[in-house]
């Protein structure tokens, strides 16, 4: 028996070490990147590299006062948030009609919206932009939130399909029993039920427009977006300047993922049925 | 309102929407494909096939998503089967592990030069442990190997974790019963693991590569971010014939030529796992 025990003892030593090595697998970089961010300028051009932050605001100043930043960060912000209220006013009303009713036509509204997953989405930004300017919303981030809508959309229909599907029908019914109409049972009992899980969705859809490169690229020109704006200058700008800007990036997405972690599970489990 | 129009007065908005801005756009960039001023033509797909830079980026695009796709299904597949066995800290390893999901591409890409550029922490690294005396350019046209290498890794690090949250969504549906009945006759870890995980999860797995190759055949902010011109792809010819070179009817044919393989990359993997009739969970 001493064997097996041994065995297993050595077995579990190498399961461990294999979940902190994955861990440290996506924490590493992000930390590398955390190190240049609070340096100086000087420091993150300068070799070698510290491997400890020197805790030095240099390089996102540089970024704050780089011209057209700040501009760049506003416009990503409502970019997504537009994105966010587009989406989930428009799918969570689909989302509740897949859940609550048979219908002619679902299999065919199901097809639809798995369809838009399995194209190139940014692809459309190209005739897009054609039709943006016939109707003069090219170039504004009203126009850019439209097609981010149709990346977020999908994703809006499908979670707040499994977070209606997770709510018994009888709740519904026995609002309706005590004098209830359809919309107050639905404002009174479910939608206090699902508000939580709509506020994950709305942050999803929040970063699946925060996160847009192509898109952003292709349809805004004077009002970039800071991933359009980054990209853009790419070529051109310093090294503290792109850190300093993947890391403005990367924070509103930790503390996203962080806060939607819950759902991104079931979201994909009623997904795959 | 009766519960006959209600479902389809709450559909219509979404319907309406992706008619407007998924379907129509559809038509159009195969129009825009398809005419170069004066009827149908192919002129557009000749001229972007024919440049000796369709071919370069077109086996590149293809070559990144054959390395990296297996790569982060393996990677998934062990993250996933390690979770579910986990009973101290999953809630913690699995925000760890999703944390790419919310991460740019172009952040990730930016991520990945931190470490790969002249004067980045693997120079330092190898410096410090003393390798080298000065630092090297490792991002050039020289070390074309290096330039694929930092480019699949960025990939590899920032996409995993799709595929990772849809296969422990899938696992999740696995009754846990079959495990059961498996251990009480004799079936190892591993035997579990083929003859149980891996059939039932089939519609996840498809899922899962589904949305990962198509999104591989989009690669471009990585790219633009650490090799830049020097591993050149489809998505980023695309942009260039946009934007540079102002012509949007070949953009719009390498974005055809970019939905075709995905199409048919789609339609392999749904053949290959598809569940058999009636063998579902």
């Amino acid at each position: 028996m001493a064997a097996t025990h041994q065995t297993r003892a050595s077995g579990r030593f190498v399961y461990v070490s294999g979940v902190v090595l994955l861990c440290a697998w996506v924490l590493v970089p992000l930390y590398f990147l955390l190190i240049n961010t609070l340096s100086s300028p000087e420091a993150v051009n300068a070799f070698p590299k510290s491997f400890i932050p020197e805790f030095d605001l240099g390089s996102l100043t540089f970024f704050a006062n780089f011209s057209g930043m700040l501009s760049a960060l506003k416009n990503s912000i409502f970019v997504a948030a537009i994105t966010m209220v587009l989406s989930i006013t428009l799918g969570a009303p689909a989302g509740y009609a897949l859940s609550r009713f048979e219908f002619r036509g679902k299999e065919t509204f199901r097809f639809l919206i798995l369809l838009t997953r399995a194209f190139p989405l940014p692809l459309l930004a190209l005739p897009l932009a054609v039709m943006f300017i016939r109707t003069g919303i090219d170039d504004t981030i009203f126009g850019l939130a439209l097609i981010h809508t149709t990346l977020a959309l999908p994703f809006a229909v499908l979670i707040t399909f499994s977070l209606f599907s997770g709510i018994p029908m009888e709740l519904e019914e026995a609002a309706w029993t005590l004098g209830c109409t359809r919309l107050t049972a639905f404002t009174k009992v479910v939608l206090p039920l699902v508000l939580p899980g709509i506020t994950a969705s709305a942050i999803f859809a929040f970063v699946i427009s925060w996160n847009e490169v192509f898109a952003a690229a292709v349809l805004t020109i004077e009002n970039r977006t800071l991933t359009a704006f980054l990209l853009q200058n790419l070529d051109t700008s310093p090294l503290h300047l792109k850190f300093a800007g993947g890391f403005i990036l990367v924070v509103p997405a930790l503390v996203f993922i962080f806060a939607v972690r819950k759902y991104l599970f079931a979201m994909w489990g009623i997904a795959n049925r | 309102m009766n519960n006959r129009t209600l479902p389809y007065i709450l559909i219509l908005p979404v319907t309406i929407f992706l008619g407007v801005f998924f379907l129509y756009p559809f038509v159009l960039v195969a129009q825009q494909a398809f005419t170069t001023g004066a009827g149908f033509t192919l002129d557009n797909f000749t001229k972007v096939t024919s440049h000796w830079k369709f071919s370069t980026s077109f086996k590149n695009t293809l070559l990144l998503a054959a390395a990296v796709v297996p790569v982060q299904l393996a990677l998934a597949l062990l993250m996933a089967t390690m979770v579910s066995n986990m009973k101290k800290g999953r809630d913690l390893v699995l925000y760890v592990w999703t944390i790419p999901l919310g991460i740019s591409d172009l952040a990730a890409g930016i991520i990945w030069l931190a470490i790969f550029e002249q004067s980045g922490f693997l120079n330092s690294m190898m410096h410090g442990l003393g390798f080298i005396d000065r630092p090297t350019n490792l991002i050039s046209y020289q070390s074309p190997a290096l330039v694929f290498v930092a480019i699949a890794l960025a990939e590899i690090w920032r996409a995993t974790a799709i595929m990772l949250v849809i296969l422990v969504a899938g696992i999740g549906l696995i009754p846990k019963e079959y495990y059961e009945a498996a251990e009480v006759f004799g079936a190892g870890p591993w035997k579990r693991f083929t003859r149980i995980t891996l059939p039932l999860l089939r519609p996840s797995l498809s899922t899962a590569l589904v949305l990962r190759v198509i999104l591989a055949f989009e690669v471009f902010a990585v790219v633009q971010a650490l090799g830049g011109t020097l591993y050149p792809v489809l998505m980023g010819e695309t942009y260039k014939y946009q934007f540079e070179l102002l012509n949007g009817g070949a953009a719009a044919a390498i974005a055809l030529i970019i939905l075709g393989i995905s199409i048919a990359a789609t339609l392999v993997i749904l053949r290959v796992l598809r569940v058999p009739k009636g063998a579902s969970i």
